[in-house]
């Protein structure tokens, strides 16, 4: 005879296995879970451990106020950061003068202007445009890029901060245009309908409505991509150079601090020595001002988000 | 009484009507300037790189001379790389996001592991090098090997893979759920046999696009030291290997010229991977995902 459904239930409910399976998966999973968790925690601690074996070598100050970067010297190496962090702040000064006008522009247009086919074409293809690896934009920029601006300006070098600035920039245009986009999208259809009824253009609905609504969610963009220009590391290894210098100029080679780690990740700076050291000092800088940017990206678009 | 100025209106218009005509232009220029950039850069590569293509460059192993330059340990390094990395990062991304969707309360312990996701995302990609060289290459000896390497990609992709698992499972509708757990179905039974087969082409897709995204990336490999002239291709996981990106990255900051043709070459081949895997990824999602 078969057994009847109540039986079943009962029998299944005696079945030791499941409920131990039922007790030990929530487990498991919450483990599976913390591994980003931990992660996290072995970023900072990596960071913190080996900065600290560095800072008992040079001294805090000479580090984040010293003015020469000379890690190679064979008679006094010097570990001022300035130089790398100003090199950094060159790349991403043009990476944001060419991205910030070009993806704000594009998101404006295939929000307000765009007609539903465009924007489905574009927007796919913008994406394409992230998911180029930065090894190839570093070749781009080498090869492509620089050649072009020598011809137009002779006195740039072959290593210089314009050309990967600008090609930097080129790769964080989709990153400001698709989250900038968002933000426009969302704002509710009748407030544009709106703003249309009482006559305006739509020009004076964009920069008018649609800007002021959509702020917070463009500036935590374009905040968010600064971050990305910030830790961008082959296209300024390709085509930056690495000369460490602290000054104005962006035609001649510089060293930005991702540069500087790879440059010394591909020599042999032998395990335990000052410089092997420094690339963690660097980089730990390098992930402060990262995290910064990336906190700054949330508070803004959570503390100056318009709810409607 | 009139509200509005009818001649005042009128008179405006035109000026209106011209800035906006003018600004729509500016928009559209932009727009143009961002898909001319990807254009002129495929158009380059392509144009650069085409001619150094053929079987033996597929092959051939690194070489000195740039008319023999190959790509095949790179490309088969690449190959190794993923077959830790897949793994790796879909188990823990999968788990981690069935926790987050199906187990996890709303504390503050949960509330503390999403902003850390979302802030581990930000974190520069040579950071999580760092990390790799200090943890997998030098704490547990694993050298500059397939596993150090692929463990350390799996961590950089595993908050997009979470991301979207989170994004798929959220949009498996509460009916399923609740008619599989009204049936007698647990909790577990409920998600191996419900959720993760409806969830399972958005878990792909984005699984897929996170894994191109690691085999693009070149700054870890480089931190953790992988090496680029590699004469034969590894048998283990424990083996050294060297893998694509690297391997262009080696011909491109080599001074001859000759060598960025062969550099371009090998892009080719790194594209033709990420547009074969994206087109799987798109086909997954559209032939599979399911609309409730």
């Amino acid at each position: 005879m078969r057994p009847s459904v109540q039986e079943m239930i009962a029998q299944s409910k005696g079945k030791k296995s499941k409920k131990i399976i039922e007790k030990i998966i929530p487990i498991l999973l919450f483990l599976i879970a913390s591994v980003s968790v931990l992660t996290t925690i072995g970023i900072v601690l990596t960071l913190i451990v080996e900065t600290f074996t560095f800072f008992s070598r040079v001294s805090f100050i000479d580090f984040i106020a010293g003015t020469t970067w000379l890690p190679f010297s064979n008679k006094e190496a010097q570990y001022g950061i300035l130089p790398l962090i100003v090199g950094t702040l060159k790349i991403t000064l043009i990476a944001v003068i060419v991205a910030v006008p070009i993806g704000i522009g594009a998101a404006i247009y295939l929000s307000e202007y765009a007609s539903e086919t465009v924007r489905r074409i574009v927007k796919p293809v913008l994406e394409i445009l992230a998911g180029v690896p930065t090894i190839v934009y570093g070749f781009f920029a080498l090869t492509f890029v620089t050649p072009v601006l020598q011809g137009l300006f002779p006195e740039i070098k072959i290593f210089n901060a314009i050309s990967p600035g600008i090609v930097v920039g080129i790769m964080i245009i989709p990153m400001i245009a698709s989250l900038s986009e968002d933000a426009m999208s969302s704002v509710p259809r009748q407030i544009r309908d709106g703003a249309l009824a009482m006559g305006s253009t739509k020009f004076e609905v964009a920069t008018k409505v649609i800007l002021p609504a959509a702020l917070s969610g463009i500036v935590a963009s374009v905040v968010l991509a600064v971050s990305r220009a910030i830790g961008e590391t082959m296209i300024v290894s390709l085509a930056a150079g690495s000369t460490p210098r602290f000054d104005g100029d962006f035609t001649g080679s510089i060293q930005t601090m991702t540069s500087y780690i790879v440059q010394v990740s591909k020599g042999d700076a032998g395990y335990g020595t000052t410089i092997y050291y420094s690339i963690y000092a660097v980089g730990f800088t390098l992930f402060i001002f990262t995290m910064l940017m990336n906190i700054l990206a949330t508070y803004v678009s959570k503390r100056f988000k318009e709810e409607y | 009484m009139r509200y509005v100025d009818h001649d005042l209106v009128v008179k405006r218009m035109g000026g209106r009507k011209i800035v906006n005509y003018l600004f729509k232009g500016l928009f559209m220029l932009a727009t143009t300037i961002a898909l001319l950039a990807l254009a002129i850069l495929l158009y380059r590569i392509v144009t650069q790189g085409a001619g150094n293509l053929s079987w033996e460059f597929l092959n051939n192993f690194a070489s000195r001379f740039p008319e023999k330059a190959g790509i095949k340990a790179a490309l088969i390094g690449s190959l190794w790389l993923m077959a830790v990395v897949a793994p790796t990062s879909i188990i823990l991304g999968v788990g981690s996001a069935i926790y987050l969707e199906e187990y996890a309360k709303k504390n503050r312990m949960t509330a503390f592991i999403r902003t850390n996701i979302s802030n581990l995302a930000g974190v520069p990609s040579v950071v999580f090098g760092l990390l790799g060289l200090t943890i997998f290459v030098r704490a547990l000896s694993l050298g500059n090997s397939v596993l150090a390497a692929g463990f350390t990609m799996s961590l950089l992709i595993l908050p997009v893979i979470i991301v979207a698992a989170q994004e798929a499972i959220r949009a498996v509708p509460n009916e399923l759920r609740d008619a599989s757990l009204g049936m007698g179905a647990t909790k577990w039974q409920t998600i191996v046999r419900i959720i993760l087969p409806a969830a399972i082409p958005g878990i792909l897709t984005g699984s897929i696009l996170a894994l191109s995204r690691a085999i693009g990336e070149t700054a870890p490999l480089i931190v953790i030291g992988v090496p680029v002239i590699i004469q034969f291709l590894p048998s283990g996981v424990m083996d050294t290997f060297t893998a694509l990106p690297m391997q262009i990255y080696d011909w491109s900051s080599r001074p001859q010229q000759e060598f960025q043709a062969v550099a371009a070459a090998g892009i080719i081949v790194l594209m033709a991977v990420l547009l074969t895997m994206n087109s799987i990824a798109a086909l997954i999602r559209n032939k599979f995902q399911k609309r409730y």
